[in-house]
């Protein structure tokens, strides 16, 4: 049940129910695209970015929240952290364990490297779990690999790096096969034949699922299997500094255990960075689909020893955040539920996009149908959004769809008496995945020799927009090439004197910059959401505060 | 906020506070002035992290639930439940045999289930955690894998079972037995490795590789689309 006034507009979208089940809204002309994302889309607000001023990509734009964490403090003084003792000495390092951190490290260890996993909350916290739809492979016969390949140019306007995208589309139907022996459970036929939705830009069907909890499922497993192969993992324990060799090669990071404020030092001749994307840097204010600890640290640890990053100003706005009830505010609506059918409808019952464009395309529609249309719906406390007519499902496709598809959304809505299946959902962008990141070249290696990336953290395999079902893909597909490379690199590098001499060259960077004072330290490592209505601390406490210090002052 | 919102009364571990009516148990927590380390993940439902425990002023009857996803209520006491471990049985899946024999030489103390249905009324996503127990007693590989689907992992029916059994670990075995073994193989998955790899599609991509934009722009623009249904 809706709030009375919401309700009212309810009752539009079922007045309009019939007509609008045949009527099909044609494709944006290519003449339409451009202009509805240069007026509309978030990315394209001039005064939300600001050029960076020191680092590899000096010059570059990039949001300011951003900007600022790049540009950040070391947590550390090098002087008084002693590199002489490792506390692990490892082949490969992988930070991170969501999706392409778990992929890395088992394809590290199938390679012969012994391999150890940081990570800063538990085992497998990561974006992986709230991905619902599926993951994309072009495997039926009336698909290929160059269809797939055509639809991600075109979602990403044709600036992906195409090393990159045609790794992706080539090891697609392997790393599904990869982790259906691993025991992943997909949407299947009796037959064998793989149950493929359609999606956002895509061309032909080719979303593999699990219900709406293909993300978990694939995590689920992933977990798992780190586990049943004996690979170490520290967990609460972040990486906030990477260490560099004489030879200027990566040589290992420093971990800060969240708890206790001990640093860890770790010795390692290769490092992965998989630790996923910045949701919870709330770029231009807006709520997220990400997890806790989307901080976007690994950019900041790149960054600091010299790797290039790439697509810096892109930022992808989820379409369908939930924007009623305020509980749940910002969470992710599946995409799947408009590749069931699902239309988009404002308060007047009336389509005015069609619901499979790619995200950047749909999700300019809702503001513009917000902001400038005024033809949204506006909740108790507030917020903007417009219908997804999630009941149109189960007429299309038959009672029951819904509760069998979408049990996760039945599920969240249902905890506030939504019935999704017989009420549309109110839904509004919400910020969702950091297009760009760490350049990276087909193997996963950046532009540090030793340093490799996989997964939201690396950039260039989605150019400037992200297809729905393309992350989990570039998870397992990246992973699992950035664990194979790892392992090789090792096997002949010549590893030289570790030191923190990176991290004294950036501090005096900064300083000489006129910047070190108006940065914050960083990496960022957790958001900080509790109310602290009182400032008592006298200015001498809040200096005394160490460093590594989590809690805030 | 604005001023006229109404506030509920909480007590964190007996502690009392004042908090919005509509937050969650986690924004409540935070609310209070709590910055979460441990018992915070995904804060939508998925991942298990915030599995919690409550209960009222004047009813000590224990709930549960994730705290990201449970509105508060007037008078709820809550708390953040502490780390243990829970028992997992290694091993390597291409060894193992998906059936009822397989999974109790696994988990052989799953024997010790009496029914008391504890592990069902605690579960948040409500799954059928005693009955997919019985399944797997009853070596019925599949049902424990739908039955458990939507388990987050979150840990409480191990937390609350008498019998110290770990039914979550059961189900991810049952899982992946039933993906590995039981669920036939695709067919056309399988055909497409094989044309990947003997490079089938290696000279079409090679020449969208090397297309100009303007090329690709047009190819994009007139691709045939499969509908969606």
């Amino acid at each position: 049940m809706y709030p009375a006034d919401m309700e009212a507009s309810v009752k539009k979208v079922e007045a309009t129910r019939e007509k609008r089940l045949k009527e099909t809204l044609p494709r944006l002309q290519e003449a339409e695209r451009q202009p509805l994302l240069e007026k509309y889309h978030p990315d394209y607000i001039k005064a939300s970015m600001r050029e960076l001023k020191v680092g590899p990509n000096k010059g570059d734009r990039t949001p300011l929240e951003i900007a600022d964490i790049l540009e950040g403090n070391s947590r550390i003084d090098p002087g008084k952290v002693d590199l002489s003792k490792a506390d692990y000495d490892v082949d490969v390092l992988v930070i991170g364990c969501g999706g392409s951190g778990a992929s890395a490290a088992l394809l590290a260890r199938e390679n012969g490297a012994k391999v150890l996993i940081a990570t800063k909350l538990r085992l497998g916290d990561a974006n992986t779990v709230g991905a619902q739809a599926g993951t994309q492979a072009a495997d039926r016969p009336q698909d290929s690999p160059a269809h797939h390949y055509m639809d991600t140019m075109g979602g990403g306007h044709f600036t992906n790096i195409p090393e990159l995208v045609e790794a992706l589309v080539k090891d697609a139907p392997s790393a599904i096969q990869w982790l259906e022996k691993l025991g992943v459970n997909w949407d299947k036929e009796p037959d064998g034949t793989m149950h493929e939705l359609s999606g956002g830009g895509a061309s032909r069907r080719r979303l593999h699922s699990a219900r709406d909890y293909t993300g978990l499922e694939e995590m689920r497993v992933l977990r798992d299997e780190v586990r049943n192969r004996g690979i170490n993992y520290l967990e609460f324990s972040p990486a906030i500094e990477l260490i560099m060799d004489d030879r200027g090669q990566i040589a290992g990071a420093v971990l800060l255990n969240l708890e206790t404020n001990e640093l860890s030092i770790v010795r390692a001749r290769a490092v992965i960075i998989a630790t996923g994307g910045m949701g919870r840097l709330h770029i231009q204010n807006f709520p997220t689909t990400n997890h806790y600890g989307a901080t976007a640290d690994g950019l900041v640890l790149a960054y600091r020893v010299g790797a290039k990053l790439i697509f810096m100003d892109t930022m992808q706005y989820h379409p369908t955040g939930v924007a009623h009830p305020q509980q749940i505010l910002g969470q992710l609506v599946t995409e799947k539920v408009r590749t069931l059918g699902a239309q988009l409808v404002n308060a007047e019952g009336e389509q005015f996009i069609m619901p499979l464009e790619p995200r950047d395309m749909v999700a300019s529609a809702i503001i513009r149908e917000c902001k400038e249309r005024g033809k949204g719906i506006t909740t108790p406390t507030g917020e903007q959004g417009v219908w997804l007519d999630s009941p149109m499902i189960d007429v299309l496709r038959g009672e029951g769809t819904v509760a069998r598809e979408l049990p996760a959304m039945v599920r969240q809505f249902g905890r506030y008496n939504i019935n999704i299946s017989k009420e549309p959902m109110l839904i509004y962008p919400t910020l969702h995945y950091q297009n760009g990141g760490i350049k990276i070249d087909a193997s996963g290696a950046t532009t540090v020799p030793g340093l490799f990336a996989a997964g939201e953290a690396s950039g260039g395999v989605h150019g400037r927009n992200r297809l729905i079902g393309n992350s989990t893909l570039d998870l397992f597909v990246f992973g699992r090439r950035a664990g194979t490379a790892a392992a090789n690199y090792v096997k002949s590098a010549k590893p030289g004197k570790p030191t923190l001499d990176r991290v004294r060259r950036w501090q005096a960077e900064l300083e000489q910059a006129g910047l070190a004072k108006s940065r914050p330290i960083t990496p960022l490592l957790l958001p900080n959401y509790a109310r602290q209505p009182y400032d008592y601390l006298a200015d001498y406490t809040k200096e005394m505060l160490s460093a590594g210090q989590v809690k805030p002052a | 906020m604005a001023e006229t919102t109404r506030m509920v009364d909480v007590y964190v571990m007996g502690k009392h506070y004042a908090v919005p009516e509509g937050l969650t148990i986690l924004t409540a927590l935070e609310y209070c002035g709590y910055r979460m380390v441990r018992g915070c993940g995904c804060r939508a439902g998925f991942c298990g992290a915030c599995a919690t425990v409550y209960n009222f002023k004047n009813d000590p009857q224990l709930r549960f639930d994730l705290a990201c996803q449970k509105t508060v209520e007037q008078d709820m006491y809550l708390t953040q439940i502490p780390f243990f471990p829970a028992a997992k049985t290694i091993y390597d899946l291409e060894e193992l045999q998906a059936n009822g024999d397989q999974v109790l030489k696994l988990y052989p103390d799953i024997i010790k289930c009496f029914g008391c249905n504890t592990c069902t009324k605690t579960c948040p996503q409500e799954l059928e955690v005693m009955w997919y127990m019985s399944d797997a007693l009853r070596g019925d590989i599949k049902e424990v894998a739908n039955k458990s689907f939507d388990c987050v992992i979150c840990g409480l029916c191990a937390a609350r079972c008498p019998q110290g059994l770990v039914p979550y670990n059961v189900a991810l075995l049952c899982r992946r037995l039933y993906g590995r073994y039981l669920a036939k193989p695709s067919k056309h998955l399988e055909e497409r490795i094989k044309e990947i790899e003997a490079g089938k599609f290696d000279a079409e991509l090679k020449g969208l590789k090397k297309a100009s934009e303007k090329e690709l722009r047009e190819r994009y623009n007139k691709r045939e689309i499969e509908p969606a249904l």
